[in-house]
C-alpha cells in the first residue's frame, strides 16, 4: 500500500518559504495515502495562480489547466472515468472570481470529486491584487483606498447552492485539514473545501496568528451537527465564516452520474467504440 | 408534368408550419424523390413569418430554386413576401380563414381553399395543415395512401383515433382542391421517382450521427442556434451506449469539459455557433499546447457579436484557423453535404487522437438546419484510428521518473498514456513544459517542444481535401466555395455549361492546413478563379492567395444577407464577371 512518501514526486515547489500551500500539498499527500488509493489512481487537476503549481507537485496524474477552469476539465475526467479519484484545486481568485459561475454549478451538478480552494484572500500570483474574498477595506496593489465590494462568503454560498459536503479547513493544522480531505476523497459526491492558506508575501492581515486567533473549531462546538443545513448555516454566519472542520455532510443525496440515465457503471474509457453494424443501420433507419 | 417542384409553406412562427413541411418532405422522401429544403425563421418563438422552401425532384439535388411552383400560405403575409417567387407555373393556396387578397402585380392564380374551416369541421383547426397536405397532393395528382406511413409514425403515440382524423382531413383537403382545380388536376404532376428509401436529414443529424458513430461517449455543450440539435439528437441516443451530456453553465466549460474527458481517454466534443466559439478560444489553445485530443464543431451563422443568430453566414473562417493567441497546430475542416458531414465527423475524431490536437469541424447554418435527402451512410466506411495510444507501461528505471508524454519524436506525435495507467504519470499544463510535462522556460526545451508540436501536422492524411469536378483542362473559370454552397455552384457550373462556357468546381473540405498543391492544380487549369462566399471580406479567397497565389486571377462574389445563394442569382454574378 501507498504511504504518503510515495505520493511526492522530485519537483522543488517555487512557493514562497512558509506559503500555506505546502501544508495543503502535505495534507492531500497524506490523505490519499490514508484512504488507499495508490499514485496512479489519483488525477490532480488545478488552476492558474501559485496554488494551481501544486498538481505539478504530487505524484499523481496532474492537469495544470487554465485560469478558473480547473473545475470543468475536472469533471470531464470524472465522466469519462469513474474509477479515478479526482481532486480539483486552486485559488481564491480561480474559483471565487474568474471561475465563480464552475464553482456554483460544480456545486450543483455534484460530480463525485473533490474541490480543494486554497484561499489567501489575495492574488498571489500576480503579486498583490485584491480576490474577492478580500474583506471590505482591504489594502492592496489594485485597492489602495480599500477594497469596496464584500467579500464572498464561500461556506454560506456552497451551502445556498446544493452542495453535498462542505468543510473549510486551515493550513497549519494538518491533522485536521488531513482528515477533511480524506472525508472529502471519501465522499460520494461534490466535496467543497475551502482552505485558508496564507499568503506570507502578500497578505499582511490575515497571517497565521490571525487565523489562530480567530478561528472556532467545530469539533469544539457540542452538539455540532453536520447533516443539519439551517444548523449549519447559523453557525457560519454567528461565526462570520471563521470556522474549521466538516461543517456539512449529505450522505444521503446520490451523485451525479448515478443520477444520469442509464449512465455507464463502469469507466467510459473502457468501453468499445465501434457499435457495430447491426445498431448503426437501426440508427441509419430511423433517418429513413 | 414537372421535373422539379419547389413548393412552399409560410405562416406565422408556431403555428405549425414546420410540421407540415416535414410531414410533406417525408412522404415524397419515402417515394424516392430527393429533397433539399431551407427554413427562414426569425429569433423568436411565437409569431413572426416563418416558411419552409422545399426543392423536390427525382435526381439529387443540393440547392434551393429561385423560383417557386406552389405556394402554400396560412397568412397574407406568407403571400406579400414570397409571390415575387413564383413561377410562370405557380399557384398560390391560401387559407380562407385570413380572407387572402391578391397583390395587384401577382400573375399566378389564387386558389382561396377553407383549410381552417374544414380542419375545425372535423375536429380541431389544428389539422389545418394536413388540409393544406391534401390539397397540395391533389396538385401533384398523389394517392393519399403516401402519407398513411408518416401520419402513423407521428401520431400513432396519439391513438388510432387521431390518425384516422387527420388521413381524413388529407382526404378532405384533396377532395375540396380537386373541385377547385376542375380540369386542371395532375397539372403539378412529377416525373416519377425511383421509390428507393434514403436517409433525409438536416446537417446536425449527420454530425450528431457521425459523432455516436465515432464512438463520442460524452459531449458538453451550450445551447445556441444552429448547432443545438447536435446536442438534442446525442442527450436522446448517449444513454443507450452508457454515456452522456452535460448542458454546461457556459461554452467555456463545454469546451474546457470535453478536454478533461478526452484527457481521460473518452472521445467527447462540444459544438457551438460563433459567440460560443468566442468564449471557447482559450481552451483551443490548451487543448493545442497540451497536445489533449478535442473536436468543436461551429455552425457558422451571422456575425459579429449577436450578429444574424437565424441566419446563413460564412464568416468565421479565420476566425477558426487562427483563434486562440499564440500559436498552435490545428485542424480545420469544412464538409459541404450531410454525407460529407457524417463522415467527416469521424475523421475529425480520429485525426484528432491520432495527432493530439483540436479541429475544428465547420459547417454553416443551410448546411446545419438544411434538411436534405442522402443515400443510406456506409459502415464498412467507419474506421476508428486512435493513434499512439498507449496501454501499458513498463516500470520506471529511475524511481518516480515521470512518463514522457511530450517525447520529441521525428513524426512529432508522443506517445499517450492515460490516467489511472501504473507508471504512466506525468505532469500536463499549458505552461511551456519539457518531456515529461513539467513546466520549463529553457529557450532550447522551447524551441524543441514548439517545432515538435507544429510537426505533427506533416502527418496529416486526408482524402480528397478538395471536391472537384473539374472537366476542362482549359476552362474558362474555376468556381471555388466551401460548405453549404455546394448545391447552388453545382447548378451553375451546369446552367454555363449549356451556355458553352466551360466552368471547373473547386469545393474546399480541408481549410488548414490549406491543400495548396491540389489548388494550384485547379488554377492552373482555368482562365479565371471566382470564390463564392456569405461573408464580407472574402476570407476564403484570402486563404487561397495567402497560400496557393493566383493574385491577380481570384474575384469573389461576396453575399452577406443571411440567406444562401440561388443558382439564378449567382448565375448572373457568375456571367456579368466573365463579361
Ligand atoms: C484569463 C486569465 N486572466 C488573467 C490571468 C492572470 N492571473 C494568473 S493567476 C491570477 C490570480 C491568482 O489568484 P488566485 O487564483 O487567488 O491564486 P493565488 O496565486 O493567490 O494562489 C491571475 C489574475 C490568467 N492567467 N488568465
Ligand atoms: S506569493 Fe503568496 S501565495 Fe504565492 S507563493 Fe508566495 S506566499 Fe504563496
Ligand atoms: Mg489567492
Amino acid at each position: 500500500m501507498a504511504t504518503f512518501k510515495d505520493f511526492r514526486n522530485n519537483v522543488k515547489p517555487n512557493w514562497c518559504p512558509g506559503c500555506g500551500d505546502f501544508s495543503v500539498q502535505a495534507a492531500i499527500q497524506r490523505a490519499a495515502a490514508n484512504v488507499g488509493i495508490e499514485p496512479h489512481e489519483l488525477a490532480v487537476i488545478s488552476g492558474i495562480g501559485c496554488s494551481g503549481r501544486i498538481s505539478g507537485y504530487i505524484n499523481s496524474y496532474g492537469f495544470h489547466g487554465i485560469h478558473g477552469r480547473a473545475l470543468p476539465i475536472a469533471q470531464g475526467l470524472k465522466m469519462a472515468n469513474r474509477n479515478l479519484n479526482v481532486i480539483a484545486s486552486g485559488g481564491d481568485g480561480d474559483g471565487f472570481a474568474i471561475g465563480m459561475g464552475h464553482t456554483i454549478h460544480g456545486l450543483r451538478r455534484n460530480l463525485d470529486l473533490t474541490y480543494i480552494i486554497m484561499d489567501n484572500q489575495i492574488y498571489g500570483l500576480t503579486k498583490g491584487q485584491t480576490s474577492p474574498r478580500s474583506a471590505a477595506g482591504f489594502v492592496t496593489k489594485s485597492t489602495p483606498g480599500g477594497a469596496i465590494e464584500p467579500d464572498v462568503k464561500p461556506l454560506e454560498l456552497a451551502l445556498s447552492t446544493g452542495a453535498t459536503f462542505v468543510a473549510q479547513g486551515f493550513s497549519t493544522d494538518i491533522k485536521e485539514l488531513t482528515a477533511i480531505i480524506e472525508a472529502g476523497i471519501q465522499h460520494k459526491g461534490f466535496s467543497f473545501i475551502n482552505v485558508f492558506s496564507p499568503c506570507v508575501t502578500y497578505n499582511k492581515v490575515n497571517t497565521y496568528d490571525w487565523f489562530k486567533e480567530n478561528l472556532t473549531k467545530l469539533s469544539d462546538i457540542e452538539g455540532y451537527d453536520p447533516t443539519n443545513r439551517e444548523a449549519a448555516m447559523n453557525t457560519v454566519m454567528q461565526h462570520d465564516g471563521l470556522v474549521t472542520g466538516i461543517i456539512y455532510h449529505d450522505t444521503e443525496t446520490p451523485c451525479y452520474q448515478s443520477k444520469a440515465d442509464r449512465f455507464d457503471e463502469q469507466a467510459l474509457v473502457g468501453q468499445e467504440l465501434m457499435m457495430g453494424e447491426t445498431k448503426f443501420n437501426e440508427l441509419v433507419k430511423e433517418f429513413m | 408534368m414537372l421535373h422539379q417542384l419547389s413548393w412552399k409553406v409560410g405562416g406565422q412562427q408556431g403555428e405549425g408550419i414546420e410540421s407540415t413541411g416535414e410531414i410533406f418532405s417525408m412522404a415524397m422522401n419515402r417515394l424516392g424523390y430527393f429533397l433539399y429544403g431551407y427554413r427562414h425563421f426569425s429569433s423568436r418563438i411565437k409569431g413572426g413569418h416563418t416558411n419552409n422552401k422545399i426543392t423536390v425532384r427525382a435526381t439529387q439535388v443540393r440547392a434551393i430554386t429561385d423560383d417557386l411552383n406552389i405556394l402554400v400560405a396560412f397568412d397574407q403575409e406568407t403571400i406579400d413576401v414570397n409571390y415575387k417567387e413564383l413561377s410562370a407555373q405557380g399557384i398560390i393556396l391560401a387559407d380562407a380563414k385570413f380572407k387572402p387578397k391578391q397583390p395587384e402585380d401577382c400573375e399566378a392564380p389564387l386558389f382561396i381553399v377553407p383549410f381552417t374551416e374544414i380542419a375545425t369541421e372535423l375536429g380541431t383547426s389544428l389539422m389545418k395543415n394536413m388540409v393544406a397536405i391534401g390539397a397540395t397532393a391533389s396538385l401533384l395528382d398523389l394517392d393519399d395512401s403516401v402519407f398513411q406511413s408518416v401520419v402513423n409514425e407521428i401520431f400513432g403515440r396519439k391513438g388510432e383515433v387521431v390518425v384516422e382524423k387527420n388521413m381524413e382531413a388529407i382526404a378532405k383537403g384533396h377532395e375540396v382542391m380537386n373541385e377547385l382545380l376542375g380540369d386542371r388536376v395532375g397539372e403539378w404532376k412529377l416525373v416519377e421517382a425511383d421509390g428507393k428509401r434514403r436517409m433525409f436529414m438536416i446537417g446536425n443529424d449527420a454530425v450528431a450521427l457521425g459523432a455516436l458513430t465515432a464512438g463520442v461517449r460524452f459531449m458538453a455543450a451550450y445551447p445556441i442556434t444552429p448547432a443545438s440539435e447536435i446536442m438534442e439528437y446525442l442527450i436522446k441516443k448517449l444513454p443507450e451506449f452508457g454515456g452522456a451530456v452535460i448542458q454546461t453553465e457556459d461554452e467555456i466549460a463545454a469546451a474546457t469539459m470535453a478536454i478533461g474527458s478526452n484527457y481521460g481517454g473518452v472521445r467527447a466534443f462540444t459544438a457551438s455557433a460563433g459567440p460560443g466559439l468566442s468564449l471557447m478560444m482559450e481552451a483551443i489553445g490548451l487543448s493545442g499546447m497540451t497536445e489533449q485530443p478535442l473536436v468543436i464543431v461551429d455552425t457558422q451563422r451571422g456575425g459579429p457579436s449577436t450578429g444574424l443568430p437565424t441566419k446563413q453566414e460564412q464568416s468565421d473562417l479565420m476566425a477558426m484557423i487562427y483563434g486562440t493567441h499564440g500559436e498552435i497546430p490545428k485542424v480545420v475542416i469544412a464538409p459541404s453535404t450531410a454525407e460529407e458531414a457524417f463522415y467527416d465527423t469521424i475523421q475529425a475524431f480520429n485525426i484528432a487522437e491520432e495527432l493530439q490536437l483540436p479541429v475544428i469541424l465547420l459547417t454553416d447554418l443551410q448546411l446545419a438546419l438544411g434538411k436534405q435527402t442522402v443515400e443510406p451512410f456506409d459502415y464498412s466506411k467507419v474506421e476508428i484510428r486512435r493513434g499512439k495510444l498507449v496501454n501499458e507501461v513498463e516500470a520506471p528505471e529511475v524511481e518516480k521518473e515521470y512518463f514522457k508524454r511530450y517525447e520529441d519524436t521525428t513524426d512529432g506525435i508522443s506517445p499517450r498514456v492515460l490516467p489511472g495507467i501504473p507508471h504512466g504519470i506525468h505532469h500536463v499544463t499549458g505552461v511551456e513544459h519539457d518531456q515529461t510535462g513539467k513546466p520549463s522556460e529553457t529557450p532550447t526545451n522551447r524551441e524543441m517542444q514548439m517545432n515538435k508540436r507544429f510537426r505533427k501536422l506533416d502527418a496529416l492524411r486526408f482524402d480528397m481535401p478538395i471536391y472537384t469536378k473539374s472537366p476542362h483542362e482549359e476552362a474558362d473559370v474555376l468556381l471555388v466555395g466551401f460548405n453549404s454552397t455546394r448545391g447552388a455552384i453545382e447548378e451553375v457550373q451546369e446552367r454555363l455549361a449549356t451556355e458553352g462556357i466551360k466552368a471547373n468546381h473547386a469545393h474546399i473540405r480541408l481549410i488548414f492546413p490549406f491543400p495548396t498543391e491540389e489548388m494550384q492544380v485547379q488554377m492552373a487549369k482555368a482562365k479565371k478563379v471566382i470564390v463564392v462566399e456569405n461573408n464580407h471580406t472574402g476570407q476564403l479567397a484570402n486563404i487561397i492567395k495567402m497560400s496557393a497565389g493566383g493574385h491577380g486571377k481570384i474575384q469573389t462574389i461576396n453575399k452577406v444577407d443571411g440567406t444562401p445563394f440561388l443558382p439564378g442569382e449567382l448565375h448572373n454574378k457568375v456571367k456579368e464577371m466573365l463579361n
